[in-house]
């Protein structure tokens, strides 16, 4: 695993402001097979880890059922606003985070997009993001995320994930987050071991797509 | 073009019951009798209120505890905690204006910050400015870039019978329902 946070590589560069709504259309095939899944479920419940997106949930009301939204990377940040840098490794509790962040019941969601939330996320949210992810989503349940590869560097822009058709997203760049580590496959691995199956696809941007089913 | 600011009121005009006079014709085209009758019309009037404009509006600096109710639009700028039945009306919530409470009313816009389920028989409009903790329950919703959203929406195909039942009694010859098709209207920043 490369890091980012705490270097002097991460912390000396300004967090890239890319001017927003220039919009970059990219083909995802991970995508592509989590929509494949999804039409198999009848009033499928989703949930969306990422910024609130019209498109998104005008694509995924399509289906028929609920669709839940919860910024899981704002939450992190307002709740380690009130710590100093250095201290939100050791001070941000997980089991207080998660008393109020994906706080549903077992077996709730259909389907998860993750997007490429452990990326940006603190460290000592990731793990306990994904068990709770495990534990929400139903078993055969379906979860899509993204990851850098290592060509990516610090000044990768965070991106805001939108739908725009089956096979297409649309990546609206924001300047809020900066990237905090890569993963390779073996952590990928080793962070969806509760999954039944993992599925790898790489893409041409640096951007390795992971279906995980539950 | 889809955009209002954020202090913008809702401005509704409910339309004569029953045929009549244009409310705001020319005076010069008009008789004595009534251009009288006209002016009364603007005026605020107990009597003849079909005419004007109804928009209850409520400041910042009002606090409400308990149930908030009523029969007409609502700009809502104060706080409240409690619940908030408009049932057939609109209501806009300013961008000062923080609510705990659960909302019922045919047409909900947020500008402020709200912490509770909200329950539209026609339509929600998140604004930029928006942050909403609740689920959504709707016919149509139309979400602004910024505007944050945590909980669940529940596109209703068709309005809920009781909130369905509530916006047909407003009036049978003004109401339009909303389309039966779900929609989500995709809005950006300028």
């Amino acid at each position: 695993m490369r890091w980012f946070r705490g270097t002097d590589e991460a912390q000396d560069k300004p967090v890239t402001k890319s001017s927003a709504h220039q919009r970059i259309s990219r083909h995802s095939t991970g995508f592509t097979e989590f929509t494949r899944t999804l039409a198999g479920y009848k009033n499928p419940s989703v949930l969306d880890l990422g910024p609130t997106s019209s498109a998104n949930i005008s694509f995924l009301t399509g289906y028929g059922g609920r669709v839940y939204n919860e910024d899981i990377l704002r939450a992190a940040r307002e709740a380690a606003s009130g710590l100093k840098q250095g201290e939100v490794a050791e001070s941000l509790d997980p089991q207080s985070f998660f008393i109020e962040n994906l706080a549903h019941p077992e077996h709730r969601f259909d389907a998860i997009l993750c997007w490429d939330i452990p990326d940006y996320l603190h460290e000592a949210l990731v793990k306990p993001m994904v068990e709770r992810i495990s534990t929400i989503l139903k078993p055969g349940g379906v979860m899509l995320a993204f990851f850098h590869t290592k060509d990516a560097g610090p000044d990768s822009p965070y991106c805001r994930y939108h739908i725009g058709q089956r096979e297409i997203l649309e990546l609206e760049p924001a300047p809020d987050f900066r990237l905090q580590r890569i993963f390779n496959n073996r952590h990928i691995e080793n962070l969806f071991k509760e999954f039944s199956s993992l599925k790898f696809f790489l893409a041409r941007d640096n951007i390795r797509e992971v279906l995980a089913v539950r | 073009m889809w955009k209002s600011r954020p202090d913008d009121k809702p401005v509704t005009e409910r339309p004569s019951p029953q045929p009549g006079p244009a409310p705001f014709a020319n005076p010069a085209s008009v008789s004595p009798a009534s251009l009288s009758k006209d002016t009364r019309a603007a005026e605020p009037s107990k009597t003849n209120d079909t005419f004007r404009v109804e928009v209850a509006h409520i400041g910042k600096s009002v606090k409400v505890k308990g149930e908030l109710s009523g029969s007409e639009d609502l700009y809502f700028d104060g706080e409240v905690e409690g619940s908030v039945d408009l049932c057939e009306h609109t209501l806009t919530v300013g961008p000062n204006g923080r609510i705990r409470a659960n909302i019922l009313a045919r047409e909900i816009i947020v500008h402020g910050k709200i912490e509770g389920n909200l329950r539209a028989s026609e339509k929600v409009e998140l604004k930029k400015s928006c942050v909403l903790t609740g689920d959504i329950s709707t016919q149509r919703i139309v979400i602004e870039d910024g505007a944050f959203f945590r909980g669940a929406i529940d596109i209703q195909k068709d309005g809920k019978p009781e909130l369905k039942k509530a916006a047909i009694a407003v009036s049978a010859d003004t109401t339009a329902m909303a389309a039966s098709s779900p929609q989500v209207s995709l809005l950006h920043d300028e």
